[in-house]
């Protein structure tokens, strides 16, 4: 399986940075954003394939975390969101897997936890894509009349 | 918890015991004095009629004897004379005969018998004294006596100097008159009158129309003072009993009875000191006394342990109410405190977060086998940078934390607001950052120090600016906190662009426990604190709000601590 390809969104630069740097050490492709709004903008510039997991911090400036992944979902449904959260935000973290996000961690966290997770949650989006794929390879078939 | 030491005492000052000692018992002795006296004057009225009616009574009684005795001794005179042919009248033995019957059926009232003539000579008579021939011619009595049938004389001392009066009674034997007299004797007469005494001081008398004694009294009595000149001169009715007040010879309170005798001509007098004749009265009177004295002690006791225990609870309830107020201040500050753990619980989660990324970071380092290597070297360095800024940013946050979570201090001391709201909006920083709202300061930088407790100031204005933050909604908006001066206070103002409080909240917005927030969210204690807080600092605190443009809520300070805290401030606070 191809190592999963992650987006970072924190306002916490220092530990965007960090992050970036462990999961690239265990071969992930790592992208960062520093808000809602940057994370957005590499999302829509990359097209809907880059990325398999976004890691979203709930408790941002400006556009929080749970707006973020509404619009994230909405553009992007097939990605998967994996909320990042403080402790006296775990509700928010709870409304968000309600809205459609697949997971979450509470700060500080594991790596290996995070790393987990990430796998897991790339894999559920490969198979998403996969069942896809064969919808649309049985409806082309179908349209054949094999 | 302990409030300070002005608080115990001050109740007490309001209510002193001795003071409500004394209103209690002149509630208890002030009716009582006045029910006594009325009673007691009614008493005394009733028992002076009582005693004055007596008096007529008995003195009625006596006339009536004195008069019986006067009219008995008449009837004897008349019998004498008119039973007997005048032959034997004119015999000195049958006169002496009758005079010792008489004398033996009388106890001797008759001291003598005689036949007088017209013309006034004692034809015949018996008696002690030598009396035969006697000329009486000129004598009052015997004039008087030939002009009425009957006639009782005055009491004089006559030819035989010693006092006694005369009955006479009129004989006729054809053309000739003779009087038929008898002399009663004056010891007989006087001891009618001289036996009757009440008391100690009462005793009797009988006097004529003219001021003379006709018995003699056993006291001196004034003849010239009232009410005996009022009597003498026609001023008391003669024909009824009288009973007068005056006073006796030696200025004493008396009461004066006169009963009129022998058809007006004479009076029976009786005197008594009146403290003699109403000794019942006084014996009341010092009993009613005593009864009060003793009445008004047991009240001022009652009234004093009544005050003293009332004072004792008064200052309980005074104590409890302030150890109440303070625990509500406390859970008030407890509240904004918790409404803030979740921004501080985030705010101290980043850098930790950073701080384990790092460590992992470095842990990934090591194990890639050379840390030593130039490269590695430099990163792990880099990591342990981050990870002390980072431990510094948290001891930052628990520093600024843990002043505000200190306990609540009451403790007034020169305060410069500017650097209370310096810290209150460093400690909100967090939560603005994440409302998007941005807090600006307007600080009058020439703001005198004021005197307050910083760590109450603290909790109002963190109140403020918390209420300020959470009326703001998305996009977000300013929070303003400004302090000037304006006349002799200090002005603490918290604006803010939010959505403004209804017309209708804004009655109840400093009542306890009311709340517009979710359930769980909000306590309803954060502003009627700083309302309390305020008061008790000699100041108030107002607010304007206009739907969806914002609220300003303005706390005025008295650059002085107040004196003592006034009493609506108590109350106002209580309700905190």
């Amino acid at each position: 399986m191809m190592e999963p390809s992650v987006l970072l969104v924190d306002d916490e630069v220092a530990f965007v940075e960090t992050l970036v740097k462990r999961l690239k050490k265990r071969n992930l492709r790592v992208d960062f954003a520093h808000s809602g709004q940057a994370a957005l903008d590499k999302l829509a510039a990359s097209g809907p394939t880059k990325f398999d997991v976004v890691v979203l911090d709930v408790k941002m400036p400006q556009m929080d975390g749970l707006e973020t992944l509404a619009r994230i979902k909405e553009k992007h449904p097939l990605i998967e969101v994996i909320m990042l959260t403080g402790h006296a935000t775990v509700e928010s973290a709870i409304e968000g897997m309600k809205q459609g996000a697949y997971d979450y961690l509470m700060k500080p966290c594991e790596v290996d936890v995070l790393l987990t997770k990430l796998n897991r949650a790339t894999e559920k989006k490969r198979e998403h894509e996969e069942k896809i794929l064969e919808a649309r390879a049985s409806l082309i078939s179908l349209r054949r009349g094999d | 918890m302990t409030p300070t030491d002005g608080a115990e005492t001050r109740p007490a000052r309001r209510f002193r015991v001795p003071t409500a000692t004394a209103m209690l018992a002149l509630f208890i002795i002030a009716p009582l004095v006045i029910t006594g006296a009325v009673n007691l004057h009614q008493f005394r009225n009733a028992y002076r009629t009582k005693v004055s009616n007596e008096l007529s009574v008995m003195i009625e009684r006596h006339s009536l004897t004195v008069d019986a005795f006067i009219n008995d001794r008449l009837s004897d005179i008349r019998v004498i004379a008119r039973e007997h042919p005048l032959e034997r009248l004119r015999q000195p033995e049958f006169l002496r005969l009758v005079l010792n019957l008489m004398r033996e059926e009388y106890h001797g009232a008759f001291v003598d018998l005689g036949l007088v003539s017209s013309d006034g000579i004692q034809v015949a008579y018996a008696g002690p004294f030598n009396l035969h021939m006697a000329e009486y011619s000129a004598a009052p009595w015997f004039q008087e006596a030939m002009a009425s049938e009957n006639f009782v004389s005055d009491v004089f001392a006559g030819l035989r100097g010693s006092p006694h009066f005369i009955v006479a009674t009129q004989r006729k034997v054809g053309d000739e008159l003779y009087v038929v007299k008898a002399t009663i004797d004056f010891e007989a007469f006087n001891a009618l009158v001289e036996n009757l005494r009440i008391g100690s001081t009462g005793f009797a008398f009988i006097i004529n129309r003219e001021g003379e004694f006709q018995t003699n009294p056993r006291f001196v009595v004034a003849l010239n003072r009232p009410p005996w000149i009022d009597l003498l001169e026609g001023r008391v009715r003669s024909d009824r009993i009288s009973v007068l007040d005056g006073e006796d010879v030696l200025g004493r309170k008396a009461i004066f009875t006169i009963a009129p005798l022998k058809q007006g001509q004479w009076f029976l007098c009786y005197q008594q000191e009146t403290s003699d004749a109403f000794t019942e009265l006084r014996r009341v009177q010092e009993f009613a006394a005593v009864v009060l004295i003793i009445v008004s002690l047991a009240a001022i006791f009652a009234g004093y342990l009544l005050s003293r225990s009332l004072a004792q609870r008064l200052a309980d309830a005074y104590r409890d109410r302030r150890v109440m107020a303070h625990q509500v201040i406390e859970t008030g500050r407890l509240a904004s405190i918790g409404e803030l753990a979740a921004g501080i619980a985030h705010e101290i989660n980043n850098p930790v977060a950073i701080m384990v990324q790092e460590a992992g970071w470095i842990d990934d380092l090591l194990g890639e086998g050379d840390p030593c290597s130039g490269e590695n070297l430099e990163e792990i360095m880099r990591a342990v940078t981050q990870i002390r800024t980072q431990g510094d940013r948290c001891k930052e946050i628990t520093y600024k934390l843990l002043s505000f979570a200190r306990k609540t201090d009451p403790t007034i001391r020169e305060v410069e607001l500017n650097d209370v709201v310096d810290e209150v909006i460093g400690l909100t920083s967090q939560k603005t950052r994440y409302a998007n709202v941005s807090i600006e300061t307007e600080l009058n930088p020439h703001l005198p120090a004021i005197h307050a407790s910083p760590s109450e100031l603290q909790q109002v204005l963190l109140n403020l600016v918390n209420n300020a933050i959470d009326a703001i909604e998305r996009p977000g908006g300013t929070v303003t906190v400004a302090t000037k001066i304006v006349g002799d206070k200090v002005v603490l103002e918290v604006r803010d662009t939010g959505k403004g409080i209804p017309e209708a909240n804004l009655g109840r917005i400093f009542d306890p426990f009311f709340t517009t927030k979710p359930v769980g969210q909000g306590t309803g204690l954060g502003l009627p604190i700083c309302y309390g807080i305020v008061e008790k600092m000699g100041g108030r605190i107002t607010v304007e709000s206009e739907i969806e443009k914002g609220t300003t809520f303005t706390v005025f300070i008295p650059r002085e601590a107040p004196e003592g805290d006034n009493v609506e401030s108590e109350t106002r606070g209580d309700r905190s």
